[in-house]
């Protein structure tokens, strides 16, 4: 038993954070926000130079050879700098769709080049009748000869907009909620038939909702197996919210010591509000809530390839009921601490907020995992 | 970073286990397991069997009978005794007052109490709180006056656990009242089968009688039997509460009354099924399973760090406070699974050993008083809210 990083995974957080405190100041990062992209291509760069992109993918591919903690290291450091860059689209969701799924010529075309940040994927799942249920899949693959064609509507893209090729799930057999019958696409994002429609979500990033008409894809766009996409989508579903869970741990950690240092310095009555009980108790309760949540996340990236599936889903379903919980409560909490202040869009603060608020309902919010929880 | 106990330590689980399915004695077994009031026989035989197998005190140093056990191994140890229904050791001579004494006692205090704490010939208890003094424990009253080679000792201590147990108390008293609080306080070691103590049990709302307010007149100690120096007590009593904190948390034995509340959520019908199956109930015990699985991690976080040296942080005060309130919330639950059988009070279905055709399931009759009884959890050994102001003040810097 260990908690304690490597020695490279150490020089890895590092250099995380020096990139955070050069470059996500409040005020740069609401200039990437307003640019074209919502992003930086610059950082993107950066990013891929600094072999970032590559940390969690294999070497014969382009990558460095890491697995979840170095995946961890980078979202938990994005998370304290609210980074905006499509690292958890592309690569995280991305690079595991064509690892996990993707045969041998796929992986070997695709994955270098999301390594070197030459390409960038996006992954249409959701829909709007299907809540957060990963199998619940209207949108429609029919076969065309030895391709298909896709007709349907993919809701929340997470940078979408950027994306070069997108991955979607469609339905090729059985029922809308059937689990069997799910097949993955690769679609060009530039494909005829295929309409983007970009925009900015509240909490700072972009996403985009993508409708499919009559979208003629051959049969080297299928991921996988056909009508077998859903053990894919499960397997990548672990690992996105292990890399969520560590973005929400940073950005909650980032809130408690803007929260406490506000303690310290803001005062009313004539002494520091931090020496009223009845705050220093709810901050107290901050600290606590993210220890707790730092525990299910750690237990949720290590269980990520473990074998004993039910331990493995339980502790990712753990992590997001916690980490949804502890999050609302260190998110509210700390707006509340900062009082008038909290709620403006000036103090950094409520940045957090609205980050750490949306993180819950990627892939199944608490009260979705609550459930999901007792039938594993 | 991985997750696995090392090789080593997976030995060590299944000794542990195995020594526990053959030593552990049925009756304690069940009367643990069960809810039941334990004896102090009871104790003296169950520590006596770990006594002899050399690990009773294994936090201890190995020159005084310790096991030289690592921060994991000791993990391991409370865990598996939790899971098995052993009896909880008596901190106070274990955990308490024999790490003051081996740390800061005289060499004729080692010698003379350190064994036996060991053999379990001496049980303690603790002399700190008093009437007027509760969370501000500094502001206590008891006078200790020296009157040549010992001291004349009148006040009187409160909540004390299992005094009507216990051969020997530590006892916080005043020698110095015109110093600051915390400066004129001195650490004694009194024998409470003496004149002058009286221990007077008070009831509380679960039926039990635990605790005990000790009246002290005139009740002399020798001077030999002041542990350092006289002045000094507040620091020995702060090292005390700072010592041993692993285990604070009682994850194991969180897991185990979890394990009963599934079994007996198995047991009772509700609706066309059983309470096991339903929705909501369901869902409470699996989010106090997700909390409690976070909390033991977090014990694990902090005991790795200490494995390391890393000085401690709001740990142990953390995890007081988080395993008091899991604690409370399955005491809740289990209270809640038996509906109306909550109500009928039979104190004799508590002991070990009835008879009598129970009222309403077996496992009914001590669940409400458990309930109550653990109310106790979140105000003991500090208040959750002191806990919250130390780790305001120590750890965030407030």
């Amino acid at each position: 038993m260990d908690f304690a990083l490597s020695e490279e995974q150490q020089l890895l957080k590092d250099s995380v954070d020096r990139f955070v405190a050069d470059n996500y100041e409040p005020s740069q990062r609401r200039e990437l926000m307003a640019a074209d992209d919502g992003f930086s291509r610059d950082h993107w760069k950066m990013m891929a130079e600094l072999g970032w992109l590559g940390a969690a993918l294999p070497e014969e591919y382009g990558g460095i050879g890491g697995g979840p903690v170095e995946t961890m290291v980078l979202m938990e450091g994005f998370g304290r700098g609210l980074v905006v860059e499509p690292y958890f689209a592309s690569v995280v969701l991305g690079g595991n769709l064509i690892q996990q799924g993707g045969s041998d010529a796929q992986k070997a075309e695709l994955l270098p080049k999301v390594a070197d940040g030459s390409l960038m994927l996006a992954f249409g799942y959701a829909e709007r009748q299907a809540r957060y249920d990963l199998f619940d899949v209207e949108t429609a693959a029919k076969k065309n000869g030895g391709g298909y064609i896709l007709d349907g509507h993919k809701g929340v893209v997470i940078h979408g907009g950027a994306a070069d090729k997108i991955v979607i799930s469609a339905r090729s057999a059985g029922g809308a909620r059937d689990a069997d019958g799910i097949t993955l696409f690769l679609v060009d994002a530039d494909a005829p038939g295929v309409t983007v429609r970009d925009y900015r979500t509240i909490d700072g990033q972009r996403a985009a909702e993508v409708a499919l008409r009559n979208v003629e894809v051959s049969g080297d766009a299928v991921i996988g197996l056909v009508d077998r996409g859903l053990p894919i989508i499960e397997a990548v579903a672990g690992r996105a919210i292990a890399a969520l869970s560590a973005e929400a741990v940073g950005v909650m950690d980032a809130m408690q010591s803007l929260t406490n240092e506000y303690l310290k310095t803001r005062e009313q009555f004539g002494r520091p509000i931090g020496t009223f009980q009845a705050l220093q108790h709810r901050m107290v309760d901050i600290l606590i809530a993210c220890e707790e949540s730092r525990s299910s996340m750690l237990v949720a990236t290590l269980r990520v390839d473990e074998k004993d599936a039910t331990a493995r889903d339980k502790a990712s379903a753990a992590a997001k009921v916690k980490i949804g919980q502890c999050g609302r409560f260190v998110g509210q909490n700390s707006i509340q601490l900062h009082g008038g202040m909290g709620m403006t869009d000036e103090m950094h603060i409520s940045h957090y907020f609205k980050r750490l608020t949306m993180i819950d309902t990627m892939f199944g919010d608490h009260a979705y995992h609550l459930k999901r929880y007792v039938t594993l | 970073m991985d997750l696995q106990f090392s090789d080593e330590d997976r030995i060590f689980q299944q000794t542990v286990r195995t020594f526990l399915e053959q030593n552990l004695p049925t009756d304690i077994r069940e009367k643990v397991e069960n809810g039941f009031h334990l004896g102090r026989d009871d104790y003296v035989r169950w520590q006596t069997i770990l006594s002899k197998q050399g690990w009773l005190a294994p936090e201890w140093p190995e020159e005084h009978g310790g096991a030289n056990w690592t921060p994991v191994q000791r993990y391991i140890f409370s865990e598996e005794s939790a899971r098995a229904f052993a009896p909880r050791l008596i901190a106070f001579g274990l955990k308490m007052v024999g790490p003051v004494i081996y740390t800061f006692g005289s060499n004729e205090q080692k010698k003379k109490y350190l064994p036996r704490i060991l053999n379990n010939e001496d049980f303690w208890c603790q002399g700190y709180s008093e009437p007027g003094s509760g969370s501000d424990l500094a502001s206590l009253q008891t006078r200790a006056v020296l009157d040549g080679d010992h001291y004349v000792v009148n006040g009187t201590k409160t909540w004390t656990t299992m005094a009507h147990f216990a051969d020997r108390m530590f006892c916080l008293c005043r020698t110095d009242p015109d110093a600051k609080l915390q400066e004129g306080i001195s650490f004694l070691l009194i024998d409470m089968k003496q004149p002058g103590i009286e221990v007077s049990p008070i009831r509380t709302m679960d039926g039990s009688a635990e605790v005990n307010t000790v009246y002290l007149t005139d009740v002399k100690v020798p001077v030999g039997d002041r542990v350092g120096e006289e002045n000094k007590g507040w620091t020995y009593a702060k090292f005390l509460l700072g010592h041993e904190r692993s285990g604070i948390a009682r994850i194991g034995a969180s897991k185990a009354q979890l394990q009963k509340l599934r079994d007996i959520a198995a047991q009772q019908r509700c609706g066309d099924g059983y309470l096991v199956e339903d929705a909501d109930f369901a869902r409470e015990i699996a989010q106090v399973e997700i909390d409690l699985h976070a909390l033991e991690y977090t014990e694990l976080r902090a005991l790795m760090a200490a494995a390391k040296g890393e000085a401690p942080g709001p740990e142990a005060n953390a995890l007081k406070i988080r395993g008091t309130e899991i604690q409370q919330r399955i005491a809740e639950l289990l209270m809640q699974a038996i509906d109306y059988y909550a109500i009928p009070y039979v104190p004799e279905a508590m002991e070990y050993g009835y008879n009598e055709e129970s009222v309403g399931p077996d496992y009914a009759a001590p669940l409400a008083a458990t309930y109550f009884n653990m109310r106790k959890t979140s105000i003991y050994g500090g208040t959750n809210e002191i806990q919250r102001n130390i780790i305001a003040k120590m750890v965030l810097g407030l």
